[in-house]
């Protein structure tokens, strides 16, 4: 298909934008001089994330998308910024020196996946019904076919939980527990 | 899609939004009409019969005042977070079914604006996106007591937002044996609260067939989890430590005047609405009710179930006045304590419980 013909497609307008949205306010997320203008260039990210998901008929998908990222991480991105220090206006300090090394890895890895997907599926359309796919289908795969990723994943964010707050506790020295004093 | 339909989904959109604007205003001068009753005062009088038109001139009057920005705020944020606290309040009604449908000729018309495959999800992004309005109001505001009000507001809504949830779990699983596979929409779940449960049990049958079919009598300790964490979630007495006036002036919209505020203050409301429409549709049966079929006119029965749910929901927002006029505020670590050590554990626990019945009932004792 020619880049004209698949232009004249309305939805491939719709595609086209959400996706300029997306990568821009990617961009801008590592540009952005006030991390709390950063933390929210984030959000428009994901939310065009989910608006791609949802061209996809993915409603589920789309809908755990906002919940869990926008809903809940970027939520608490900001709570820690806030309960830290929340400056209004510039911040220069925020501008990293190391920049090349990074730009690389990403790109590099945008090749690696682009050129995986573009290698196993080709020009083929993949699930390209237009029905919407299923709660109750998602669900009896999760716990079906995919049991053991799925549980060894959750394995590893309890893991992660673990890990973090042994880092964040600190442990009494014997003189302070005799003081009583709380963590 | 044809143009019949086109216009029905857009008849849908405009009485979902007039029903929800027309109470909501109703709601305002409800509260304080029934918080004066209950404090043995008189409450608004003046503007219309029993001063129902107060909230109207009030909305007047915010609207011809002059918005001050103060000097300090970051400009954009603080202009866009009153739309951020309007917008989802207003997409959440949407999914809420509040009447049962009817035909306009050969169409059926659903009393509802959107009936969304995954609407449980649906409304809980949502509610989990209103929190952006408080936070970068408080943010924005660039003033200290504001920034204290939007961190307060984060902490509880991301915990009392888990306990909704967990509650929600429970009541999609029991709904899931009442008809055919589980559902997330919340026409099908009203659709399997009709009814009653005579058919439970033989020996119970003449007690049991009055008792309607609603997700409330076996699922009542979702239903307590579920009102206490949307109570908390509206930022409503007693769980208002975010506007707390006495600690923090007006919390997150201290910096805030005229129409600003306003749109806070509506969506506020909005939220107290839209949320008890929400449990009133997971736990008290939605629209159902019994409509006469036959006996009344035509356009009574049609009416009827819109009626009932009203009566439901304002039930349930009397409920939320009661509590503010009963109960003092919480203080931070109880708010926080209540949330994590007594609210998650125990929806955690009845998610068990109440799994482990429906698989007794479903596939026999385990040893069988």
């Amino acid at each position: 298909m020619t880049f004209s013909a698949w232009i004249s497609e309305p939805i491939n307008w719709i595609f086209l934008l959400v996706g300029l949205v997306v990568l821009a306010s990617g961009f801008r997320v590592v540009t952005a001089k006030n991390v709390v203008h950063a933390a929210l260039l984030l959000v428009a990210a994901l939310a065009g994330t989910a608006g791609l998901f949802l061209m996809l008929a993915a409603e589920f998908v789309a809908w755990v998308l906002v919940l869990v990222y926008i809903g809940a991480v970027i939520v608490l991105f900001l709570f820690g910024i806030m309960i830290t220090r929340a400056p209004t206006g510039q911040d220069e300090g925020l501008d990293s020196e190391k920049k090349v090394v990074p730009a690389l890895l990403s790109v590099g890895v945008f090749v690696l996946m682009a050129w995986g997907s573009i290698d196993a599926f080709g020009t083929t359309l993949v699930g390209a019904t237009g029905d919407p796919i299923s709660t109750e289908l998602i669900g009896e795969s999760l716990l079906g076919r995919f049991v053991i990723p799925f549980e060894v994943v959750s394995f590893v964010l309890l893991a992660a939980l673990i890990g973090s707050i042994t880092l964040a506790r600190k442990d009494l020295t014997p003189i302070e527990e005799e003081e009583g004093r709380r963590v | 899609m044809s143009w019949p339909e086109f216009w029905i989904v857009v008849l849908r959109v405009i009485l979902t939004f007039g029903l929800l604007l027309v109470v909501t205003i109703l709601n305002v001068w409800a509260e304080r009409k029934i918080l004066a009753k209950m404090q043995s005062r008189i409450g608004p009088s003046r503007a219309g019969p029993y001063g129902i038109l107060q909230t109207l001139a009030d909305g007047m009057k915010l609207f011809f005042k002059e918005s001050i920005t103060p000097r300090k705020v970051e400009l954009g944020m603080y202009v866009l977070a009153p739309f951020l606290a309007v917008i989802p309040a207003f997409l959440i009604f949407m999914m809420v079914p509040w009447g049962r449908p009817f035909m306009i000729g050969d169409h059926e018309v659903t009393l509802q604006g959107a009936d969304l495959n995954v609407g449980l999800l649906f409304i809980l992004a949502m509610s989990s996106m209103a929190v952006y309005a408080v936070i970068l109001a408080g943010w924005s505001s660039g003033s200290t007591y504001p920034l204290i009000g939007g961190v307060r507001a984060t902490a509880q809504a991301i915990s009392y937002e888990a306990a909704m949830g967990l509650a929600m779990v429970a009541v999609v699983m029991f709904s899931a044996t009442q008809g055919d596979g589980g559902t997330l929409s919340l026409a099908e779940i009203v659709e399997r609260q009709s009814g009653t449960w005579g058919d439970l049990s033989p020996a119970l049958q003449p007690v049991l067939q009055f008792v309607p079919r609603w997700n409330v009598f076996p699922q009542i300790v979702a239903f307590v989890i579920f009102f206490i964490a949307i109570v908390a979630e509206t930022n409503r007495a007693p769980f208002d430590l975010v506007e707390a006036e006495q600690e923090i002036v007006g919390g997150f919209h201290t910096e805030y005047s005229g129409i600003r505020f306003a749109m806070f203050f509506l969506a506020e409301y909005i939220n107290i609405f839209s949320m008890s429409a929400i449990a009133a549709t997971l736990f008290l049966g939605g629209w159902n009710g019994p409509t006469f079929d036959g006996v009344l006119p035509g356009f009574v029965s049609a009416v009827l179930p819109t009626i009932y749910f009203l009566a439901k929901t304002y039930f349930l927002v009397f409920l939320f006045f009661w509590l503010r006029a009963t109960l003092p505020r919480l203080r931070y670590d109880q708010l926080m304590q209540l949330g994590w050590k007594r609210l998650i554990p125990g929806a955690l626990g009845w998610l068990i419980v109440s799994t482990l019945v429906i698989s007794f009932r479903q596939f026999g004792p385990p040893w069988s």
